[in-house]
């Protein structure tokens, strides 16, 4: 259909049919006020603020549900549309209190703002105001209904955007009310959305609360390191300290949205665990000490370590939140020192095909594209918690007609509708996604062994029909002990089915971490290296002399806690570039590098699509913590190695992007082996819980708080009623959990979410430290 | 189905239940959330509780807020306990210019109770509602499923006295 001609305060407009007027307006930067109205959300058209006059009509109509039509004539500004602004902000002041002193939102208040405007300065309400009790909905939100003036934005956006209905207006007229009805902790993982939604200061941040004034702060945009989207925040700061994050559009990467965990992370940054000084162990005593003492002490040390062991004994541990620019220098430091024992893939343990992978392990459709996708196969993903964003994106396909599969090690309950899964055990997680590549290809000798059943059928059928498919891996398909095999049938299923292929990589940067060359088989740009250095897995098992570490939480962030540990504490010397301190690292470290987080450093990321964001520091240095890239550059130049000169972040990543330039093309070509049927025992299932990936997360007590409301209780052993029966245990009682000779005991509790031959015992939390391999088999006892 | 409506909902009540979501798109049962709800609360003695509106919401795969919302709207919906008689007194217009003041004020007196009040033996629920459409023989009041019209102090002793 051709656009229709409209008219806005005597301008001309052209628009596309089935347009809303306020549409039209805001494209061409005609301001109509309003509350209820958000572009991302349906039309409610109840608060009225949006009355405008239209020719012809003896009534003001609302912008936000009035459909243009031909030659309509509309006024914003004219005395009838003014008087029906003014009439329906007088309405909504009736009940509204006179808080803004102590009200939070005080500052930057869509009411307030509008009052300004449209407001009088005298009520001819005389009556008592209606007032609300507050409900607790959990320890991210807090609630001033009072306040509220049921624009219901937050009710549409639980019931349209996150997909979990949580929020309500019960009673009616006078009586009706924003809540929950009854006690309830918000569990949706993107609820913070709300705040900003909220016009008004009814919803607005706990954690925020009191603690600074609008006016008082300063806006940064940044980008959140915890998802590999690549979400856009503001971060507000006030003299020179984070105050809060809030969500930056970005229709790219996150869309309108953030997630709960890339809100709130800000809390962990001024925990009480934060390194305020470097610090050195002579003769086993820790001590603080000045920047230059310590890097001259890490350099001596490590220095030591090769000339008496050889370079390749030195090996270099990155957490996947590391910058760009941090990865590249590391990799330069260690690979000039003659070692390319250097990883970041830290809870993965099959590296075998890593050769196979192009430039980075990349999500073959654009993020903002996902939504347009017609057939989705999960693979060992908890979507909606591990990418959160994503997952409101898948959600999004499937209204509006999208299937979604998944072959998972743990029954989930997503936001979207699951066609059909396939829910196996870890240990039998591969033969159940080889009967759905089967009956793609059955002359795969490597599938001999496999049975095609019925529903393995169907799913391939639904896959090979669709539109636009997508496979998508998750992190518990990249931490599996099979993961090379895991990446070949998927591959193969995308191949098959005509749909792209995407890993899911946990953290913010993995794909930076590809392309400078953190990983140790390829350098900065993506050449393969003659000779590949160990990876994260190879470098423990075969444990080496000393470890150069950045931000890694080896208890928390490692595949195998209790290996790299034993590892750690058994080598001669330990340099950690870290942001906090921690009790595991004081027993293995020799020197301590305080590190600044994202917001207090210069970096680049790379999302998964392979989409680069760089962002400034945006808040003070912590103490004497200085940006691990700088850390880093004087390292370079204390072992007088070549190249070590830079004067900004800009810099390295300039150096990095002309190596890429001539980066080599791999060709995506995962091998296959064998697969073969089951054993019969119990596996692990190691999730790592949405708040506990990485020690930022791990240290917003909201967070924390929020995870074991919807998490439950982690320090818990989930198994499948009938498990719990062939064990010989029962509900609650303390289990005997054995893993690689170590034991500790937790609690069970039934959870028929879980299948068969296998416990969910979570990884990243203290109470599972001790443990070994995060999916390898696992011993329960009473 | 190991669901929560299945212990809560007796059998008949769920096989009703069932009856009306026929008449709706099998996507769209939950259009039958008002029926279910009124079936409910008659097997429950008249009044909704959380746990038989969570069950309700259960059985028909909405979400519980959802169901609050219907149930909190609806004046017909009790959300706390209610005597097995409940008496709506009409006092909108049409009662009003007829005395049904009077009316309220006798039948508080009689029960001993004030509005939206039970009487300690659990029989009467005294309520105030609006116009129940029978404005012709004001002042009415509905009692149970029934109207009881051009109402005096007698003809509601003589009521009280059969129904007590």
């Amino acid at each position: 259909m051709s656009d229709i001609e409209i008219e806005i305060d005597g301008k001309p407009l052209k628009a596309k049919p089935n347009s809303m007027v306020i549409q039209v307006a805001d494209e061409a930067g005609i301001y109509i006020p309003r509350f209820c109205y958000h572009k991302e959300l349906s039309v409610a058209a109840n608060c009225r603020m949006c009355l405008v006059e239209m020719e012809k009509s003896p009534k003001a109509v609302p912008a936000c549900a009035t459909p243009i039509m031909p030659g309509m004539k509309i006024f914003t500004r004219s005395p009838k549309a003014l008087a029906a602004q003014k009439a329906v902000m007088e309405f909504l002041l009736i009940n509204h209190p006179l808080d803004c002193p102590i009200c939070d939102q005080g500052g930057e208040c869509e009411l307030q703002d509008l009052s300004l405007g449209y407001g009088s300065a005298n009520s001819y309400f005389t009556f008592g105001k209606r007032s609300v009790a507050d409900e607790d909905i959990g320890p991210l939100i807090e609630t001033e209904m009072t306040r509220c003036i049921q624009c219901t934005r937050c009710v549409r956006f639980g019931d349209e955007i996150a997909g979990l209905r949580e929020l309500g207006a019960t009673g009616r007229g006078e009586h009706m009310e924003i809540g929950t009805y009854v006690q309830h902790a918000i569990h949706s993982e993107v609820s913070g959305n709300i705040i900003d939604l909220c016009p008004v200061g009814a919803l607005t941040s706990k954690p925020f609360r009191y603690t600074a004034r609008a006016w008082e702060l300063n806006q940064f945009p940044s980008i959140a390191p915890h998802d590999c989207l690549g979400t856009n925040i503001h971060v507000h700061t006030r003299t020179g300290k984070v105050m809060r994050v809030v969500s930056r559009e970005n229709k790219e990467t996150n869309g309108t949205w953030i997630a709960d965990r890339e809100r709130y992370s800000y809390l962990g940054l001024y925990h009480g665990d934060r390194l305020t000084k470097p610090m050195i162990r002579e003769h086993g005593v820790w001590k603080d000490t000045d920047w230059q003492t310590a890097l001259e002490f890490a350099v001596k040390g490590l220095q030591d370590v090769i000339h008496q062991d050889g370079a390749e004994q030195v090996g270099a541990l990155a957490t996947p939140n590391s910058t760009t620019e941090e990865f590249f220098l590391l990799q330069k430091i260690m690979r000039q020192l003659g070692s390319s024992n250097i990883d970041h893939r830290l809870r993965q343990i099959d590296f075998s095909d890593q050769d196979s992978f192009s430039l980075f392990p990349e999500l073959e459709v654009p993020i903002a594209d996902l939504e347009n996708c017609s057939t989705f196969l999960l693979v060992g993903s908890n979507l909606q918690k591990e990418q959160p964003l994503a997952a409101i994106s898948v959600r999004k396909a499937t209204l509006k007609g999208a299937s979604v599969f998944a072959v998972n090690m743990m029954d989930y309950r997503f936001n979207f509708k699951v066609a059909d899964k396939k829910i196996a055990a870890p240990h039998e997680f591969v033969f159940a996604l080889s009967g759905i590549a089967k009956a793609f290809l059955p002359e795969l000798s490597e599938l001999s062994d496999v049975l095609v059943t019925e529903q393995d059928r169907l799913i391939a059928e639904r896959l090979r029909a669709g539109e636009k498919t997508v496979i998508l891996l998750g992190a518990l398909a990249l931490n599996h002990p099979q993961a090379a095999l895991i990446r070949w049938l998927a591959h193969h299923i995308a191949k098959a089915s005509h749909g792209a292929f995407g890993i899911l990589t946990e953290g913010g940067n993995a794909s930076g971490a590809w392309l400078s060359g953190a990983v140790p088989h390829r350098a900065a740009g993506g050449d393969s290296l003659q000779q590949a250095g160990m990876d994260a897995q190879t470098m423990l098992q075969q444990a080496r002399q000393a470890y150069l570490l950045l931000n890694v939480e080896p208890e928390f962030d490692c595949a195998n806690p209790r290996m790299t540990i034993e590892a750690l504490e058994a080598a001669k010397f330990v340099v950690s570039l870290s942001v906090f301190k921690s009790p595991a690292l004081e027993r293995f470290a020799n020197v301590i590098l305080p590190v600044g987080p994202f917001t207090e450093t210069a970096g680049t990321l790379v999302n998964a699509a392979g989409q680069w964001q760089s962002f400034r520091g945006v808040a003070n240095a912590y103490e004497e913590s200085r940006p691990a890239w700088k850390v880093l550059r004087v390292m370079g130049n204390l072992f007088h190695l070549q190249g070590f000169d830079y004067e900004s972040a800009e810099e390295v990543l300039q150096e990095l992007k002309l190596l890429l330039k001539q980066s080599p093309a791999h060709a995506k070509e995962f091998k296959g082996t064998k697969v073969k049927k089951p054993g019969n025992f119990l596996s692990r299932i190691g999730e790592i819980p949405i708040y506990a990936i990485d020690g930022l997360t791990r240290r917003a007590e909201a967070l924390q708080a929020t995870q074991s409301i919807i998490e439950g209780d982690l320090a818990a052993v989930r198994v499948h009623s009938k498990t719990v029966e062939e064990l010989g245990l029962r509900s609650l009682d303390v289990a005997k959990v054995q893993q690689n000779g170590c034991e500790i005991r937790l609690p069970v509790i039934i959870d028929d979410r879980v299948p068969l031959r296998a416990a969910y015992i979570a990884g990243g939390i203290k109470a599972t430290q001790d443990l070994g391999e995060l999916l390898g088999p696992v011993e329960i006892s009473v | 189905m190991t669901k929560t409506s299945c212990t809560v909902l007796s059998a008949r009540v769920r096989s009703e239940i069932d009856h009306w979501m026929l008449r709706y798109p099998p996507e769209r049962k939950r259009s039958a959330v008002m029926e279910a709800l009124r079936l409910a609360q008659n097997e429950n003695g008249g009044s909704l509780t959380e746990s038989v509106m969570d069950a309700v919401a259960d059985y028909l795969e909405m979400p519980k807020i959802a169901v609050y919302e219907v149930a909190s709207f609806y004046t017909m919906y009790n959300l706390s306990p209610v005597g097995q008689h409940v008496i709506n007194v009409c006092t909108n217009i049409s009662c009003m210019l007829s005395d049904s003041e009077k009316v309220l004020e006798h039948l508080k007196e009689r029960l001993g109770i004030g509005l939206n009040e039970t009487t300690a033996d659990g029989k009467f629920t005294l309520r105030e509602v609006e116009c129940l459409a029978a404005c012709a023989n004001a002042p009415v009041a509905q009692v149970g499923k029934k109207y009881y019209e051009n109402l005096t102090p007698e003809k509601l002793d003589a009521l009280l006295d059969e129904l007590g």
